[in-house]
């Protein structure tokens, strides 16, 4: 029988259907994995309100558990997803993969505050703009370096 | 009206405005005045319909009579939806969508604040999630009425007529009857007497910031959290719910 770790290990193979790069263990999307009678209770929890991954998530968990062990999946609301639970290990495929993982950022209740220093993917340089707060998905804004003048995504910061 | 009618009339309100507001601006999507306005719209939008989702189903649940969140969205007539008058507004030119956008979201970043204390969890859980989206939305349309307001000459002008024609519909945000007392009581409901002032404040604000004129006219139109809609909405919902009309039950 698989033990709880395993499955862990497992959903490592489920990736963000808007994001393939990251796993949705990397985003801390997964919160709870229970095991109870040769029965598997996984919880999981959108990043964005309207996130429409999520279905496609929910049927990648259980086709990857189909015919290992039976399984429900549960989505719960809180506490609310935060890019603090992005794991170091996501942060890193992020940059490689072209988009800059969360800063910290200013409160944004603080009008016309100066917006945060997000360095390019690709360059490195810190010398670059917010086109737009918001981007290709929910969880990303548009932004472009003035160095090597690529656009690019930023995965934006959510607490 | 027992405990359970009454929040299930308090989940519609909150899941309407959600609802009606994000129809009306997806309806900006592919006519956005540059390509990241647009994006930024369909991305409010997206947020709004998803929260929609999460209070419809709630409502749903609590209105025990096996109907789904979709049947709710979809197959409703116009005098029992609960939204403010606010949200179904047109979306007029840029300006007015923003003053509209602008209006609402700083009412519904006080509001989910107090959600997130209410007892009962449900509610409680889905405001801090949503807060959280709040605030994007209400930077958005902060920024976009200062600069629109203390833009050029033009922009001033028409923005300064968006705020003064949608004014009206701004103390409705603020109703409150017998559903709200009741839920009071529990310390399910949110206390919107007290959200008003602080309401007003942030508004005269932002709208100082904008050199923008708070209107001085007083009449202010209500109905909508009682069913009683302008004319707009029966247009809206007429396009948002032809599908499930023509073909009745179809999923995809």
């Amino acid at each position: 029988m698989v033990t709880k770790n395993e499955i862990w290990q497992l959903l490592e193979q489920v990736s963000d259907p808007e994001i393939p790069v990251l796993t949705i263990v990397d985003l801390g999307i997964v919160r709870e994995v229970e095991l109870e009678d040769n029965h598997c209770t996984i919880t999981i929890t959108p990043t964005y309100s309207g996130c429409p991954a999520m279905q496609v998530i929910e049927k990648g968990i259980e086709e990857l558990l189909e015919g290992i062990i039976s399984v429900t999946v549960k989505s719960t609301l809180s506490p609310a997803w935060t890019t603090d639970w992005l794991s170091e290990n996501g942060r890193n495929k992020l940059r490689e993969y072209g988009i800059a993982p969360p800063e910290h950022e200013v409160d944004k209740s603080v009008l016309f505050a100066a917006p945060t220093v997000v360095p390019c993917p690709l360059c490195k340089s810190s010398n670059t703009k917010m086109v737009s707060q918001f981007g290709s998905t929910a969880c990303k804004a548009h932004y472009q370096c003035n160095e090597c003048m690529e656009p690019f995504d930023y995965f934006k910061c959510l607490k | 009206m027992n405990r359970e009618q009454a929040l299930f009339e308090y989940t519609l309100r909150i899941a309407d405005d959600s609802l009606i507001l994000g129809h009306r601006v997806s309806e900006w999507c592919g006519h956005g005045p540059i390509l990241e306005e647009d994006i930024a719209m369909t991305n409010i939008a997206l947020d709004l319909v998803g929260q929609a989702t999460n209070f419809l189903e709630y409502a749903a649940k609590v209105d025990g009579k096996g109907k789904t969140a979709d049947d709710l969205a979809f197959l409703r007539y116009d005098r029992d939806y609960r939204n403010a008058l606010l949200v179904e507004q047109k979306n007029g030119h840029f300006g007015d969508t923003m003053a509209r956008q602008f209006f609402f979201d700083v009412f519904r970043k006080l509001f989910f604040e107090g959600l997130t204390k209410s007892t009962d969890e449900t509610l409680a859980a889905i405001a801090e999630k949503s807060l959280k989206e709040t605030k994007y939305h209400l930077k958005h349309s902060s920024e976009w009425v200062i600069r629109l307001g203390d833009g050029t000459e033009e922009s001033h002008q028409k923005i300064q007529e968006s705020i003064n024609n949608l004014w009206r519909f701004t103390e409705e945000l603020f109703f409150s009857n017998d559903v709200d007392t009741m839920l009071l009581e529990s310390g399910i409901a949110v206390d919107l007497n007290a959200l008003y002032p602080l309401w007003k404040s942030q508004v005269a604000h932002v709208l100082a910031e904008a050199t923008l004129e708070i209107p001085s006219g007083t009449f202010q139109q209500k109905g909508g959290r009682t069913g009683f809609h302008s004319e707009h909405l029966g247009y809206l919902l007429a396009e948002m719910q032809y599908m499930q009309r023509a073909y009745p039950g179809m999923e995809w």
